[in-house]
């Protein structure tokens, strides 16, 4: 059972207390959109085996939505930062080079 | 036969007697006994039948890794079946009884399986029961089930009178296994200041040093874990618990813990067990290692041991095994049993040593007591039935031509050591083959890693391979300090005391005995002993093309019984990569799941079951509910009244009722579950419009509209009235399931989409009850309770007021889900039982009529209004139910509304929403089907609709019922057949969907 850092509350949460929400960073696509773009931001997943972006909900805790970035192969935890963000901050873009240099994913590195 | 010895049994107190039954028949032990050394003292040896071919089985074991003496343990509501006689401590009053056999252990007509082996190989079931295809369901199902499972399942209205609990534990360092090596651990982490918590699966601490022997530090096994046990015992920062196993190694430090707090003392109150829910910065393992078997011919004869089980059984217990005991080896390990043995002056005939060049300082000593060992010979085959009368001997080389036979009553066996790499493997530890020991060995730097990358398990011990007493205790203290350090604090180098035990060679590693032979033996060399899987049956795999050890597993069932291959797995995999002609390490392991071994599903369950399962949500009014005989209904976590029955009246009597009450005077419903959201901001009718299908920006304060909500898949979700309270806030009511769902959903969109809009949500469903006034003297109650103008023109249909009645807070909604005269009346939670009782009392001169939720959906189905969850399923969209008039055509955008332009939602063959009426007034089944013509690629019949609420209507004294059907609402008038599951069909008429009032002046008065 994996343990995230709630970047809200500082939380040091247990699976339990979390819900998990799939794939972060996702573009909404509206009414005018293509077809092949609203399938794509319904459907289309990244599985990687390795350095993954994930929405978490800190449920049954603050309630509050944040990110994580974590490996899926280790389970090692890069580090968490809130959900309000269109791309992975610096900072963690930066904690995974440290440990995953050369790492991709989707279009950020 | 097996007896208790006069003297012996460091574990045993003679002065204590319990008595306790095995088949009925009374026998006796001491405290500190387990059930199998007390059945073995009383020459019990035949515990159990074997699964496949139910040979006669007794003890191979004695701990953890028992695949044979299993039994059903306890009576009525404690009967559990498939216990390890081997880890059940003796209680007085314990009763058990032994499995699959018929009509008894000793006489038992399955035995005739082992006849047939030569027919019933690996994968016999697949090959078996393929065909004739007809055969399955009268021949191979019904003798499948009745061979199936090993015990016997409790009987069903049996409830567990026991009481389990979880246990949330966190720690600095976690150490499983209180043998010496787990306590080294402990000791020096412990030293370090670090919190240690040491598990220990068995009632006794120290392992199995005492019984092997050497010293520490100049003590004896047994007073050096006494020593170091006292010590720790003193250590503020160290809790210690026996009886409790480290079950499982899961992500990020997580490990479980079970421990059996009253299995050996039945009557001690509290808690049967207990489920340790671990959180641990460093995890070491100091799990140990299991002895395994030598595969030959009769291995499985009652009688036949592992060395190390004898020698416990001895010097644990007091007990012998037979009076005449062969030693059959490839190590100097087994030595020490016919030293044992002889010492406690039992005879030894013969220890037949597999190596040639024989073994060390331990044959010395043996040959030098008299007894005679055989250098380069192994078991050509066990002479026996239920048991051991004698071994052939054999050249260890040949293919198993008999040389000698000796006459014995038991034989001790050891194919070399296995450390306990479980729960180092659960989470993902690496192994490497150790060509020296012949076994597997934690791969060092192959750790399981936690959430900052870094290892969080290490073994110490025999558990890590290190097989000799100074050997394994350096290695638990260095183990331990390391954990300790890893876990923050500064451990100081620590040395282990000084060990002595007697050199000793090495082994060679024998997986068949003799190692060519012959079919007639290798198909009586057991592996797994509980799932009976032989030598041959593996070999059989490899020849049919099994080559993945995972594949070899499931098709012949080598480690899939109860005790998961402890004693088999190793010598399996071994057949298997000689069968395959490929080295060990190459066919690697099958995977180690936890539990090491089974826990209780009391334990797993923990506190949660029967009243504590989940919370019941009660309503404000829930007592006076149950006060007038509510029958309940579930939904979600909440009970609702389904309709309150009088007198002698049945459920359907009370609703028809309810309904006709409704209809023709006046009713009262609790409302108080419907979901209650409140949507507040300059934003907020900005994202409802986003929410919504509709346009709910345009709402008026004091003003309510009916909403729908879909998800981005455009499925209708959620439906319900939204009243605008202000020019910055809503109150959105969900249905009663939806409450948190929806807000979850609102949060969710709120925060991860338009996290600049100023919005905020608050669930205030449990702030308020809800009472419905509903029926055509409504107006006249609320205006005898007065307090607020309740008139159509004050309070026209569609709109809510604040105000007061009878004296009350309240805010009063005019929307009806039953098309009558309706007030939904919200007043804060705490007035909401008085509220109630007072309408209840001034609305008696209107004979006024509680009502359940099955008048409630009767009503609204009389309506044609649709119930999420009955007229959707998750696939349904709201153009399907003719909702069209909801959806706003003027909005750019809504959550759904790009889904709904896809070509399949905008299919003019969806399904849709009609009435159907029986021709002969019947209610038709619930979720028919409309037959079409023809039939599909399946053979099956076409359909073409579905009914999705189904009643019958005391209004209109009939069956009424929705639909969706294709092509439907183009269809009025036209009869189809429906489904009924008695085989025929049923004719009904599509209709418009309002059955009732359908110009809608009835609640618009």
């Amino acid at each position: 059972m994996l343990t995230l850092k709630c970047p809200y509350c500082g939380v040091q949460a247990e699976e339990t207390e979390l819900h998990a929400g799939g794939e972060a960073h996702l573009t909404r696509f509206g009414p005018d959109s293509s077809d092949d773009d609203f399938e794509t931001y319904l459907f289309t997943r990244e599985n990687p085996k390795g350095v993954h972006f994930e929405r978490w909900r800190h449920s049954h805790g603050c309630g509050k939505w944040f990110h994580a970035a974590r490996c899926t192969m280790t389970l090692e935890v890069f580090g968490t930062y809130p959900a309000q963000t269109t791309e992975p901050p610096q900072d963690i873009r930066d904690a995974i080079t440290a440990k995953r240099p050369g790492w991709t994913w989707r279009e950020f590195s | 036969m097996s007896m208790r010895l006069p003297t012996g049994g460091r574990l045993t107190d003679r002065s204590y007697r319990m008595e306790f039954t095995f088949n009925g028949k009374r026998m006796t032990g001491y405290a500190g006994d387990t059930l199998a050394s007390a059945l073995l003292a009383n020459d019990q040896l035949l515990m159990g039948r074997s699964f496949k071919y139910h040979r006669p089985r007794g003890p191979v074991a004695s701990g953890a890794e028992e695949p044979n003496a299993l039994v059903n343990l306890g009576k009525g509501d404690r009967f559990e079946p498939n216990q390890r006689a081997t880890t059940t401590e003796l209680f007085n009053g314990l009763t058990a009884t032994s499995q699959n056999h018929w009509p008894s252990l000793e006489a038992d007509i399955g035995a005739l399986n082992t006849h047939l082996s030569r027919v019933l190989p690996a994968g016999f079931y697949y090959k078996m029961f393929m065909y004739p295809r007809a055969f399955w369901k009268h021949v191979y199902e019904p003798f499948i089930r009745q061979s199936a499972g090993l015990g016997k399942a409790p009987d069903a209205e049996s409830r567990d009178a026991d009481s389990y609990e979880h246990f949330y534990h966190f720690t600095d360092v976690l150490v499983v296994g209180g043998g010496v090596a787990g306590l080294m651990a402990a000791k020096t982490a412990a030293q370090s200041g670090a919190k240690v918590l040491l598990l220990e699966q068995s009632a006794h601490w120290g392992g199995r040093a005492p019984v092997d022997g050497g010293t520490i530090g100049g003590q004896s096994p047994e007073d050096w874990t006494d020593a170091t046990l006292a010590e720790l015992q003193a250590m503020p920062n160290v809790t210690l618990r026996s009886r409790t196993m480290g079950a499982g190694v899961y992500d990020h430090g997580y490990a479980l813990g079970y421990e059996r707090l009253t299995d050996h003392a039945p009557e001690a109150p509290g808690p049967r067990h207990r489920l340790w829910r671990i959180r641990a910065k460093q995890i070491v393992t100091a799990t140990g290692a299991i002895e395994r078997p030598l595969s030959f011919a009769g291995n499985d004869i009652p009688g036949v041991m592992l060395a190390s089980a004898m020698r416990d059984y001895l010097v644990n217990w007091g007990v012998s095994i037979g009076d005449r005991t062969v030693v059959v080896t490839n190590n100097d390990d087994a030595y020490r049993t016919a030293i044992a043995l002889k010492k406690a002056g039992l005879d030894v005939p013969a220890i037949i040593d597999a190596r040639s060049y024989g073994g060390g300082a331990l044959m010395a000593e043996a040959r030098a007591m008299g007894i005679r060992v055989e250098q380069g010979r192994g078991v050509a085959k066990v002479l026996g039935g239920k048991r051991v009368t004698g071994v052939a001997v054999c050249n260890q080389l040949g293919e198993g031509a008999v040389l000698d036979e000796i006459a014995c009553d038991a034989v001790a066996m050891s194919g070399g050591w296995s450390p306990v790499v479980h729960l180092w493997s659960h989470c993902g530890g690496k192994l490497d083959w150790d060509e020296a020991g012949a076994f597997f060995r934690p791969r060092a730097g192959a750790a399981p890693t936690d959430a900052d990358g870094k290892p969080f398990v290490s073994v110490a011990g025999a558990a890590d391979g290190h097989m000799t007493l100074a050997g394994l205790l350096q290695d638990a203290a260095e183990t331990g300090a390391a954990a300790a350090t890893a876990a923050g604090f500064d451990a100081a180098q620590t040395v282990a005391p000084e060990a002595e035990e007697v050199a000793e060679k090495p082994l060679e590693p024998v997986w068949l005995m003799p190692q060519g032979a012959r079919y007639d033996l290798r198909m009586k060399a057991w592996l797994d002993y509980q799932n009976d899987v032989k030598v041959s049956d593996v070999q059989l795999a490899a020849r049919e093309g099994y080559e993945s050890v995972e594949h070899t597993k499931r098709y012949t069932t080598l480690g899939m019984a109860t005790d998961q291959g402890k004693l088999s797995n190793i010598n399996g995999l071994a057949t298997l990569s000689n069968a395959l002609g490929e080295s060990i390490p190459q066919v690697g392991t099958t995977t180690f799941r936890p539990p090491y071994t089974p826990i209780s599903m009391g334990a797993i369950a923990g506190e949660a079951h029967g009243a504590l399962f989940q919370p019941v949500r009660q309503t404000p009014i829930h007592a006076w509910h149950e006060e007038n005989g509510a029958h309940w209904e579930p939904v979600g976590q909440w009970r609702r009244p389904y309709c309150y029955p009088k007198g002698e009246e049945d459920h359907a009597q009370a609703v028809i009722r309810e309904v006709k009450a409704v209809r023709q005077s006046l009713g009262l419903l609790d409302a108080s579950t419907l979901g209650k959201i409140i949507v507040k901001g300059p934003d907020a009718g900005r994202f409802l419009d986003m929410l919504y299908t509709n346009m709910m920006s345009t709402l008026k304060p004091g003003k309510c509209r009916y909403g729908l909500m879909c998800s981005e898949n455009g499925f209708l979700i959620d439906d319900g009235v939204v009243a605008r309270i202000d020019e910055d806030t809503f109150l959105c009511h969900t249905t009663t399931g939806g409450a948190e769902s929806i807000h979850a959903h609102m949060e969710e969109w709120l925060q991860t989409e338009w996290w600049d809009w100023q919005v905020y949500t608050a669930n205030v469903t449990e702030q308020f009850a809800q009472i419905a006034v509903v029926g055509p003297k409504a107006r006249m109650l609320l205006e005898k309770l007065g307090g607020m103008n309740v008139s159509k023109e004050a309070l026209p249909f569609m709109a809510w007021k604040d105000g007061t009645l009878g004296g009350f807070p309240v805010r009063v909604y005019r929307i009806s889900f039953s098309g009558e005269l309706s007030y939904e009346i919200a007043t804060p939670a705490g007035h909401g039982r008085a509220l109630w009782d007072l309408l209840c009392a001034r609305g008696a001169e209107w004979n006024i009529t509680p009502y359940g939720t099955e008048a409630l959906h009767v009503l609204r189905a009389e309506k044609g209004f649709i119930m999420i969850g009955d007229e959707t399923d998750g696939t349904v969209i709201p153009q399907d139910l003719g909702l069209n008039w909801a959806i706003s055509k003027k909005k750019v955008d809504y959550l759904g509304k790009r889904a709904q332009a896809w070509p399949h939602m905008t299919d003019p063959a969806r399904w849709k929403l009609v009435g159907l009426l029986t021709e002969d007034s019947s209610v038709l089944p619930e979720g028919a089907y409309a037959v079409a013509d023809g039939t599909n690629a399946n053979g099956q019949r076409n359909t073409q609709g579905r009914v999705t609420s189904t009643y019958f209507s005391p209004t209109l004294g009939r069956g009424i019922a929705m639909g969706l059907v294709l092509n439907g609402p183009d269809r009025m008038g036209e009869v189809i057949e429906f489904t009924h599951i008695e085989g025929f069909t049923v004719p009904a008429r599509i209709v418009d969907p309002v059955f009732y009032d359908p110009e809608g002046e009835k609640q618009n008065v």
